[in-house]
């Protein structure tokens, strides 16, 4: 099986001066293609800390973050804003739309930062508007994010994290502001992507959304302190 | 370059999010480069100003002219109760005889008279003058013809009238033919000048010049009848003056010979004159390049006084930007995340700085155009309401209603150039403070 993302003995140390915090001690895991991890745990247990690292949003203190073949724990600022570019796709809590933009201007965001800055042209612009369609908005696409409900915005960022076709999505509690039944729409939406063979990493502390995946890791004081496989995705070996 | 006109797009929508905010960080800019134009445009037409006068007086012209001695020194040397002083005719004849590169030269006398037609009378100045007064005076003809050299030989009483003079005396009649009387002499009109423009004073020595109620009459004739004795009766006492000359004008041959034409005139009346000073040699090609460098430092405190206003509105801008860029914090962290580098940040915040300066540069520019039109309005405000419709008696009050702003054309490209300069100045700083926010933190920022 191939892997999308692995973390090998990843360490994250802040050093306030006084004290150094060890939010991750040593963690390792793989990320299989067409994964869908959630990784949960308590404030503090680190998650959001090894969320950042596999975001390439940082750098660890030791260990090693391999995706798509390299070691991004060793890539400059630009390199590592173009594996974000490229690799990745976020999906935040807050949705995180840029508010000046319309629908489909959101959407197009990744495309401006794309290695040698190709001209957004006609074939991109049918790929915006059929991600739109897909998450279901293909008829508010001049709408603003003001224009629009939680869940609707949500759907907005899910078309903008696959924009540029990314190895792994990332989700930081993406149904953590929304509805019951909005959350379920957009669960509804990663579970076809995910279908698709997308792989996608989740943070959440909501065990009944935990539950929706199909490996879950709960962490706790910066380390993996266990690790659970629904039984139908038991890796067939 | 699709590139660029991405990013300037994207620019605009960010600004136009706060129109006011932008529209008024903009207002520092647009005034800044309004007032470097306009500043300067007024500095470059007070100079057009000055040199317009000089040239009135003649590029090639030198004009010499008697000036009353000091107090001290007339009273000295006057026994009798006539102060005699100023060029004589002799001076005229040896300057007109030995200065191979004069071509043309008018004695000129001046002196007030009362000047009458049937009931109707006024205070003209007579001017004793020759034929070639015309033309180095750019005075114009509307009627009749000017005094010629056969009006001095045969000492006719011809006199040409100014067009004030005319419309006083004649007010329904044709002046040409008819006889009017100066002082106790009666002349006869031979020709009306046109209205011309009263000249400014020019540094000191050359009072201004107000042609509209002159008669010109042949000097011969005036010195004739006249003599050369100017009896004036003021408030009781009696002054009586003998001048000869009130003034020489000369014009020289060669633009190139002016000056050196001006010292030997210098020069040769130093001789006639050895023990007073009662006359000045005024070159208006001298007054030209004074004028030229008074413009120049003009220009430069104006333009520095301007510029100081585009800074100030550099630091407007500087302000709202950094301000902008902790209010975008977050924007700033999802576009980090979504994988623009730092310089892609700095690129957008750079932009759209320029773009705000460049706007602001443009309507300043088209502000600064119109400033002739601006500054006519301002005229017409302090004529009615300042000045309640009355006319000016100060030479600078005729300065300022005569003033009109020329815009020095390259003044536009350098003002627009120091906007878009200054727009890239302060927001340098702003930009790279965006760029190198760790996008981690801009994400968390609320």
């Amino acid at each position: 099986m191939r892997l999308a993302a692995q973390v090998v003995d990843l360490t994250k140390f802040y050093d306030l001066g006084s004290v150094v915090v060890k939010a991750l001690r040593g963690v390792s895991t793989d990320f299989p293609e067409g994964d869908f991890v959630a990784i949960m745990g308590s404030s503090g247990s680190g998650k959001s800390t090894l969320l950042n690292l596999l975001g390439a949003l940082d750098r660890p203190t030791s260990g090693q973050y391999i995706l798509g073949g390299r070691d991004v724990s060793t890539l400059d600022d630009d390199e590592l804003s173009a594996m974000r570019n490229d690799m990745i796709g976020f999906i935040f809590q807050s949705f995180n739309l840029i508010s000046q933009y319309t629908v489909l201007e959101n959407i197009e965001v990744p495309l401006l930062y794309r290695a040698g800055y190709p001209p957004i042209g006609r074939v991109e612009r049918e790929w915006c508007v059929e991600l739109a369609n897909m998450v279901g908005l293909g008829d508010r696409m001049d709408h603003r994010p003001f224009q629009l409900s939680g869940g609707q915005q949500q759907r907005v960022s899910i078309a903008r994290a696959l924009v540029n076709d990314p190895q792994i999505i990332l989700a930081d509690e993406p149904t953590g502001n929304l509805d019951s039944t909005t959350e379920a729409e957009i669960m509804d939406i990663l579970h076809n992507l995910n279908a698709q063979g997308r792989t996608i990493i989740m943070v959440t502390h909501e065990p009944g959304i935990a539950k929706q995946t199909k490996r879950q890791i709960m962490m706790k004081d910066g380390l993996i302190e266990s690790e659970s496989v629904l039984e139908q995705y038991l890796p067939t070996r | 370059m699709t590139r660029i006109i991405r990013i300037v797009r994207l620019a605009l929508k960010s600004l136009l999010l706060h129109k006011l905010r932008s529209g008024l960080t903009m207002l520092g800019i647009v005034f800044g480069v309004f007032s470097v134009i306009a500043m300067l445009a007024i500095g470059e037409g007070a100079s057009a100003q000055a040199q317009r006068q000089v040239l009135e007086l003649g590029a090639t012209n030198v004009i010499v002219r008697s000036v009353k001695p000091p107090n001290e020194v007339a009273q000295s040397s006057a026994n009798s109760r006539v102060l005699q002083y100023g060029l004589l005719r002799s001076d005229f004849k040896i300057l007109t005889k030995t200065l191979p590169t004069i071509t043309n030269a008018v004695p000129i006398r001046e002196i007030n008279r009362e000047v009458r037609y049937l009931k109707d009378a006024m205070n003209a100045r007579v001017v004793g003058c020759t034929a070639d007064y015309l033309d180095m005076n750019h005075l114009h003809l509307t009627q009749g013809r000017f005094l010629t050299g056969s009006d001095q030989e045969k000492l006719l009483n011809v006199a040409v009238i100014a067009n004030e003079v005319a419309n006083n005396l004649f007010r329904y009649e044709d002046p040409v033919g008819k006889s009017i009387r100066i002082g106790s002499m009666y002349y006869t009109v031979v020709g009306v000048t046109k209205d011309r423009t009263a000249s400014a004073a020019i540094g000191g020595s050359l009072s201004g010049q107000d042609y509209n109620k002159d008669v010109y009459v042949p000097i011969k004739t005036l010195q004739v009848r006249e003599g050369d004795l100017d009896i004036k009766n003021q408030a009781g006492s009696m002054t009586a003056e003998h001048i000869e000359l009130n003034q020489i004008t000369l014009r020289v041959n060669d633009k190139d010979a002016v000056l050196s034409t001006a010292e030997a005139i210098r020069e040769t009346l130093e001789q006639s004159h050895p023990r007073t000073k009662d006359y000045a040699v005024v070159v208006p090609l001298e007054l030209l390049k004074q004028a030229e460098q008074i413009r120049m430092i003009f220009n430069v405190v104006l333009g520095s006084i301007a510029a100081i206003s585009l800074v100030v509105g550099g630091i407007g801008i500087m302000n709202i930007m950094l301000a902008t860029v902790t209010e975008r914090t977050r924007e700033i962290g999802v576009r980090r995340a979504l994988g623009a580098r730092q310089g892609d940040i700095i690129e957008q915040f750079l932009t759209e700085t320029i773009v705000l300066a460049g706007s602001g540069g443009l309507i300043g520019v088209v502000f600064g155009l119109l400033t002739p039109i601006t500054f006519l309005g301002i005229q017409w405000f302090v004529q009615n309401f300042v000045m309640e419709g009355n006319t000016v008696g100060s030479d600078v009050g005729r300065m300022f209603f005569d003033l009109q702003p020329q815009i020095a054309f390259w003044s536009l490209p350098v003002a627009f150039g120091i906007s878009v300069t200054i727009g890239i100045i302060s927001g340098i700083y702003p930009a790279i403070s965006a760029a190198k926010l760790d996008p981690i933190e801009a994400l968390r920022h609320e």
